[in-house]
């Protein structure tokens, strides 16, 4: 178990380390987000907004326009909503080098309740043109990720949880943004999940081997641009899909696997994800269970859609 | 033309005529636009372009330059006229304004026209970028400025602020803000609206150094543009004080012309008023 957020401060350390034209902001969250790593290691390149997130993000926009590859890292209900035009007007219509980097996003957050934890930050970043969307799994992967962004030109939105999540993915395993992960092969159903239920996919496809069912899985890490191909390609080799995600079902990376196959190759389908409700206070682990967000859910909806093939 | 260090105050008043006229050619022929926030800064927009800052078409890949952001991206005529004028693209191209594959966006876009660093049109957006650019010279360790030219109305905007506090936290002393004080929004009289004064106070509480100037006296814009240049240790903004349409007598201080193209009739009036050719 490891907080991904403690990834991405390692990972921003070393890329400072790298490279002069990094530049970090925060927006007084520095020691929540772990930006705090860098700040500690190149003081001079690393700027506190305060609690102006609006700000932080023209601000990063403008250091862009500068020639600085930038990182922006505040809350993703802060980062996407909060500042969603700034984002919209000065980071993705004028296609600047912004790496948006958020932590506690989803309904993990737990304690803070429904007013921080965000559902909706996927859809609304995948709605931007020119926005890469990526979706870590774990902490080896949040690491790949950050470095991957960086090298890549243009806006990007990667989402963190808050707490420490299981590490499904290894450090010597190759990260591309274009290519969806696969896990385990399987030929009975795909479970695409998405963040940290990826683990619950995991689980899942053990609880299904013990029924003799061979279940493929995918870490849909990139939510943007989205990886067609290996999805199509499990479609035709499963026969039934399974996505899971810590993300409001509406718009969200279930909606966007289901339009993608649904132009490519059709199969019964089963979406594991927030029934469009806000969450509530709790523990964790109490609340994905509360909202469904488990194996168990991820192993009843793979029963579901093999059901439905014909 | 006198080189930038040369040009006298009436080959610059000359110039903001010339861009007052372009303006209007330029709306006219798109059919929609902001005539009254072009006309109130064209003077502005002259003594920057053809005088204070130090840029060229050539340098645009390199940051060792001055910079300039249009945060009131609705002035995106007087804008690309100057751009144009400098030789960023052909001044035949002005007549393309917004219309379908015009380089010329209704607002300002940083990637489709050449000279326009920063896509903006959501108000109280573009001072806080140009703090990012700031940095960035600092940073680089250049020592140029960014100018950025803020409508009054989109002080209302709360970003406004969260820059400006930004701005004096970081001492960016090679920040300019120039708020065209035209006292006029769509929906009417500024302090109708949303009062802004005392506008200067506001600013001076949030730390930054702030001069007043007449914003259509080409003197007074030199002089003040040189105060500020030289001005250590805080940002500083200029409140000049226009008048909206300036330049056309029925568009002076008229709101209806904050977002309408003339129509024949007007436009003729507006160019023999301007000195031009209709």
């Amino acid at each position: 178990m490891e907080a991904q957020r403690k990834s991405y401060g390692r990972a921003l350390v070393d890329l400072g380390r790298a490279r002069g034209d990094v530049v970090v902001l925060d927006a007084d969250l520095s020691s929540s987000t772990r930006t705090v790593e860098f700040k500690g290691a190149f003081p001079g390149r690393f700027f506190n907004c305060g609690i102006a997130e609006q700000n932080m993000m023209g601000t990063a926009a403008g250091l862009a326009v500068g020639g600085m590859t930038v990182f922006a890292s505040t809350f993703a209900v802060f980062a996407t909503g909060r500042a969603y035009d700034q984002v919209r007007q000065s980071i993705a219509y004028p296609d600047l080098n912004v790496k948006i980097v958020a932590s506690h996003a989803g309904i993990t957050v737990g304690g803070d309740g429904a007013s921080h934890q965000t559902m909706e930050d996927i859809a609304l970043m995948n709605a931007l043109p020119n926005m890469t969307v990526v979706v870590p799994a774990d902490g080896p992967e949040t690491y790949k990720a950050v470095l991957a962004v960086a090298e890549r030109h243009g806006p990007a939105y990667v989402r963190m949880g808050r707490g420490d999540v299981p590490v499904v993915t290894s450090k010597e395993e190759r990260f591309e943004i274009e290519r969806a992960h696969v896990l385990r092969e399987g030929a009975d159903v795909a479970l695409v999940g998405t963040g940290q239920m990826v683990a619950a996919c995991l689980l899942a496809a053990e609880a299904l081997k013990a029924r003799g069912v061979s279940a493929k899985v995918i870490d849909l890490h990139t939510i943007k641009p989205l990886d067609v191909e290996a999805l199509e390609k499990a479609a035709r080799e499963c026969g039934a899909v399974v996505t899971a995600e810590e993300h409001n079902i509406v718009s969200g990376v279930g909606t966007l696997v289901a339009a993608a196959l649904a132009e490519r190759y059709p199969v019964p389908m089963e979406r594991v994800a927030m029934q469009d409700v806000f969450g509530q206070s709790g523990e964790s682990d109490e609340l994905m269970q509360e909202y469904g967000l488990t194996d168990r859910e991820v192993l009843a909806a793979a029963i579901k859609a093999m059901e439905r093939k014909k | 033309m006198n080189s930038p260090d040369q040009i006298s105050v009436s080959e610059l008043e000359a110039k903001a005529l010339a861009l007052r006229r372009h303006v209007i050619r330029m709306i006219y022929a798109a059919g929609s636009g902001h005539p009254g926030g072009s006309l109130s800064c064209a003077d502005v927009i002259a003594a920057l372009f053809f005088k204070v800052m130090d840029h060229s078409p050539e340098r645009m890949g390199s940051q060792d330059r001055d910079h300039f952001i249009l945060s009131k991206g609705h002035a995106a005529p007087v804008y690309y006229a100057a751009l144009a004028e400098c030789g960023y693209f052909p001044t035949e191209e002005l007549l393309t304004l917004r219309k379908l594959h015009s380089r010329l966006q209704g607002h300002p876009s940083r990637v489709k026209t050449p000279g326009v660093e920063m896509s903006t049109g959501s108000l109280g957006q573009g001072l806080s970028v140009a703090n990012g650019l700031a940095l960035a010279l600092r940073l680089l360790g250049l020592d140029r400025k960014v100018y950025c030219l803020c409508g009054d109305g989109e002080m209302a905007e709360g970003q406004v602020w969260e820059a400006a506090m930004f701005a004096a936290h970081y001492h960016l002393d090679n920040v300019i803000a120039i708020v065209d004080r035209n006292g006029l929004q769509i929906d009417g009289r500024t302090e109708e609206v949303m009062s802004l004064e005392p506008l200067g106070d506001k600013w001076r509480a949030f730390g930054w150094h702030v001069l007043f100037m007449d914003g259509n006296d080409m003197w007074q814009v030199l002089d003040t543009l040189a105060e500020a240049k030289g001005h250590k240790g805080s940002p500083t903004v200029i409140i000049a004080r226009t008048v909206k349409g300036k330049g056309v007598s029925f568009m002076e201080n008229n709101v209806g012309f904050h977002g309408k193209a003339p129509n024949a009739k007007e436009y003729e009036q507006a160019m023999r008023e301007l000195g031009g050719e209709v």
